[in-house]
C-alpha cells in the first residue's frame, strides 16, 4: 500500500515530463518532409539530372566524351594537381596543427586566423592575387620571364592556386583533435625511450589517423573540384591547363551538353565516393574524440 | 640509484614554480613530495624525469648516482614515469602498452619477441591484471589503468620510479588498496621511488620519507614521524594533521591566551606583540576547574563513536576548538553539551610575532 502510493506520483510525473519534451507527431513529420523535400529538390534532382543528361545520347557518346583527348588531358591534370596539393597540405596541416596544439608562441592566434583565410576570401580573388604576383606585369613577373619560367596560365599556377584554396582542410580537422588529446601520451613515449620519430609514428599518428584521413578526403574533393581560383590563373588552354571543372565549362559554353554532363558526372561520382568515405572517417573521428580523456588543469602551471 | 638535485629553479612566466631547491633521495627509498596545489612538487618530479628543464643557474645540477644527467634526454635517464591521468596509449592493447618501452629500443638492444612476451606476462602478474592484456585502455577501470601505467613504466627496468599523483583520480576505497599495494611493490622491486601527492594521509602511510613543499621551496624533509611530531614550521604543522590555532598577546615576557600564560623566550622581550599557539587536537585536555593553565571554552558537540572521542568547543572569542580524548578519559569526565570548561594544552607550538620593526 505504502509502496503503491509512493510510486504513483513518480510514475505520473515522468509520463508528464515525457509528454512535455516530445513534439506532436504532426510537427515531427512536417519537419522531416520539409528537410527531405528540400534535399530532393536541390541535391537529388540535379544529381540525377547530371547522370540522365550525360547518358541521354547513349553509353557510346558518354564513353567517347570521356575518352576525348582534351577530356583525358583535363583528367590527367586534375589528378596531377591533386597529387601535389594533397600531400603538400598534409605536410603543412600536420606542421601547423602540431605547432598550434602543442606550443605557445607569439602570433599563435594570428596563425590560427590566417588558416581560415582561404575560406574567407573569394576563390576568384585568390586566383587574382597569383596573377598579380606572378603575371607578366606582376611583382615577380619580369624576373620569371627573364628566367623563362611560366607560372600564370601554366600548370604551376594551377597547382599554387589549388594549394592555396585547400590548405585549411587538414589543419582545421587536426587542431581540435590534437588539442583534445593533449601531449601526455607523447611524453610517456619519450620517457619510455622512444625517439621523436618513433613517438610520432607509433603514438601521435595512430591517434590522429582518422582525423587526418577526413581532412585529406575533404582536401582532395576540393582540389579536384576547385573552379574559381583555378579559372583565373589557368588561362583555359585546352589540353594544357584545363582541369575537369574548367573543361566542363568549355564544353557547356560550346553547347556540347552531352559531353559536358558526361565529364561532369565524373566529378559527381567523385563527390559520392567522397561522401561515403567522409561518413566513415567521421564516425571514427568522433570515437577518437570521445576516448580523449579531458585533461583537467595541471597541478602546477606548465605552459 | 640515488637521486640528487642541487639549486634547481624554475619559472613559468611570472610564476616561480621552484626556488633553488636542493634534495637528496638515497638509493631504494620511497619518498613523497607533499604540498598544496602550485607548490612546485609536480614540476620538481618532471625535472627529475627530464620532461622539464630547470632554469639555467650557477651550481644547478641533477645527479643520478652522483652522475650529472641534466643534459641527458628523458628516455635515456632510466626512469619510469607514471602520469597523473596514466597517459596510456589509447589505440594499443594493454599488452602493447606494456611492451612499448621494449619495442622502441634500437634493434641491437631490443629483446627477441619471446623475451618481450615473457617480460609482459611477468609484469601483468606483478600488477595483478591477469586476463586483461588484450583489452584497450578505455575498457579498464581507473584502478586497472593505474596498474597498467605502472607495469608499462616498470617494463624497461627503471632504476628510478616517478609517480605523479598516482592515486589522485581514484575513489577512496581503491585508493586505500592501491596505496598498500604500492608500498609492497616498492619493497619487492627496490627501485628508488618518488611520488607526488597533496594528500598528507597518503604520504604518511606510504612513504619512508616525506618532503613537504610550499611556494616552490622545501619546508621540511624527514620521516613521517618527524614531520608529524616535530614540524619544522607553522606551515608544516598546519598542513600535516589537524591543528587548533589560538591567538594571544605578549606581555611582560609571557604569551597570554585567556587565563593561560606561557613563558615567551627571552629573545622576544617586546610587549604588545601578538602570539599564536598551535596545538593538535590530541594534545588538548579538558578541565572543569580554572587551574590557570587553560583557555575557557563552551562545549558545542560531543562525538564518541570512533577510535577516539571528538569534542567541538567554542572559545570566548568565537574560535572553534577541536579536542580528541581517549575513551577512558572521556567517560571519566562525563561532559555534557553547552557546559563551560577549560581547554588545557599539553604540547604544541608557540609562534611569536615581533612588531618591533
Amino acid at each position: 500500500m505504502v509502496h503503491g502510493s509512493a510510486s504513483q506520483p513518480g510514475a505520473g510525473g515522468s509520463r508528464h515530463a515525457e509528454g512535455a519534451t516530445r513534439d506532436p507527431a504532426l510537427v515531427k513529420w512536417c519537419l522531416v518532409a520539409v528537410s527531405a523535400g528540400f534535399l530532393l529538390l536541390f541535391l537529388g534532382v540535379p544529381l540525377a539530372a547530371v547522370f540522365v543528361e550525360a547518358l541521354r545520347k547513349g553509353l557510346g557518346t558518354y564513353l567517347a566524351s570521356c575518352r576525348d583527348p582534351a577530356a583525358l588531358a583535363a583528367i590527367r591534370l586534375t589528378l596531377w594537381v591533386a597529387a601535389i596539393a594533397v600531400p603538400a597540405n598534409v605536410v603543412f596541416g600536420l606542421a601547423a596543427s602540431w605547432a598550434i596544439a602543442r606550443f605557445e608562441f607569439v602570433g599563435k592566434s594570428l596563425l590560427t586566423t590566417l588558416l581560415d583565410l582561404p575560406f574567407a576570401v573569394s576563390p576568384v580573388i585568390s586566383g587574382l592575387i597569383y596573377v598579380l604576383l606572378f603575371g607578366l606585369h606582376g611583382w615577380f613577373g619580369p624576373w620569371l620571364a627573364a628566367h623563362h619560367l611560366k607560372v600564370v596560365f601554366a600548370v604551376p599556377g594551377v597547382v599554387l592556386a589549388t594549394v592555396f584554396v585547400t590548405f585549411p582542410f587538414v589543419a582545421r580537422e587536426l587542431i581540435p583533435l590534437m588539442q583534445a588529446q593533449g601531449s601526455e601520451e607523447e611524453q610517456a613515449a619519450l620517457v619510455l625511450g622512444a625517439g621523436g620519430w618513433q613517438a610520432f609514428r607509433r603514438v601521435t599518428l595512430p591517434n590522429i589517423k582518422w582525423g587526418l584521413l577526413y581532412g585529406v578526403i575533404l582536401c582532395n574533393a576540393r582540389a579536384m573540384g576547385e573552379f574559381g581560383a583555378v579559372s583565373v590563373v589557368s588561362g583555359h588552354i585546352r589540353g594544357k591547363t584545363n582541369t575537369i571543372p574548367l573543361h566542363v565549362e568549355i564544353l557547356y559554353n560550346e553547347y556540347n551538353f552531352a559531353a559536358a554532363f558526361a565529364v561532369a558526372s565524373l566529378l559527381a561520382l567523385l563527390a559520392l565516393v567522397t561522401l561515403g568515405a567522409k561518413t566513415l572517417a567521421e564516425t571514427k573521428v568522433r570515437r577518437d574524440l570521445a576516448t580523449a580523456v579531458p585533461v583537467p588543469p595541471q597541478e602546477d602551471p606548465v605552459p | 640509484m640515488s637521486i640528487e638535485v642541487r639549486h634547481i629553479s624554475k619559472r613559468f612566466g611570472r610564476f616561480d614554480a621552484l626556488r633553488s631547491v636542493s634534495l637528496r633521495v638515497p638509493d631504494g627509498e620511497l619518498v613523497a613530495l607533499l604540498g598544496p596545489s602550485g607548490c612546485g612538487k609536480t614540476t620538481l618530479l618532471r625535472i627529475i624525469a627530464g620532461l622539464e628543464t630547470p632554469d639555467p643557474a650557477a651550481g644547478s645540477q641533477i645527479l643520478f648516482d652522483d652522475r650529472d644527467v641534466a643534459r641527458t634526454d628523458a628516455g635515456r635517464r632510466g626512469v619510469g614515469f607514471v602520469f597523473q591521468h596514466y597517459a596510456l596509449f589509447r589505440h594499443m592493447t594493454v599488452f602493447e602498452n606494456i611492451a612499448f618501452g621494449l619495442r622502441v629500443r634500437p634493434r641491437r638492444l631490443r629483446p627477441p619477441e619471446e623475451h618481450i612476451r615473457a617480460r609482459v606476462d611477468e609484469l601483468v602478474r606483478l600488477v595483478q591484471i591477469e586476463g586483461m592484456d588484450r583489452r584497450f585502455p578505455d575498457q579498464l577501470s581507473g584502478g586497472q589503468r593505474q596498474r597498467v601505467a605502472l607495469a608499462r613504466a616498470l617494463a624497461v627496468e627503471p632504476r628510478v620510479l616517478l609517480l605523479d599523483e598516482p592515486f589522485g583520480a581514484l575513489d577512496a576505497k581503491v585508493r586505500q588498496d592501491l596505496r598498500r599495494w604500492l608500498r609492497r611493490l616498492h619493497d619487492e622491486i627496490r627501485a628508488t621511488t618518488v611520488f607526488v601527492t597533496h594528500d598528507q594521509e597518503e604520504a604518511l602511510e606510504v612513504a619512508d620519507r616525506i618532503v613537504v613543499m610550499n611556494h616552490g621551496r622545501i619546508e621540511q624533509e624527514g620521516t613521517p614521524d618527524e614531520v608529524f611530531h616535530s614540524p619544522a614550521s607553522e606551515f608544516v604543522m598546519q598542513f600535516i594533521g589537524n591543528v587548533n590555532l589560538f591567538h594571544g598577546r605578549i606581555d611582560a615576557g609571557k604569551a597570554i591566551f585567556g587565563s593561560l600564560a606561557l613563558p615567551a623566550s627571552a629573545a622576544q622581550p617586546t610587549a604588545g606583540g601578538g602570539a599564536r599557539l598551535l596545538v593538535r587536537p590530541h594534545d588538548l585536555d579538558i578541565s572543569r576547574q580554572d587551574t590557570g593553565n587553560g583557555i575557557p571554552a563552551r562545549i558545542v558537540r560531543l562525538q564518541s563513536a570512533g577510535p577516539v572521542a571528538k569534542l567541538e568547543l567554542e572559545s570566548d572569542d568565537g574560535q572553534p576548538i577541536k579536542v580528541e580524548l581517549p575513551h577512558s578519559r572521556f567517560r571519566e569526565l562525563e561532559l555534557t553539551n553547552d557546559e563551560r570548561v577549560f581547554v588545557v594544552p599539553s604540547g604544541g607550538r608557540l609562534v611569536l610575532e615581533d612588531y618591533a620593526i
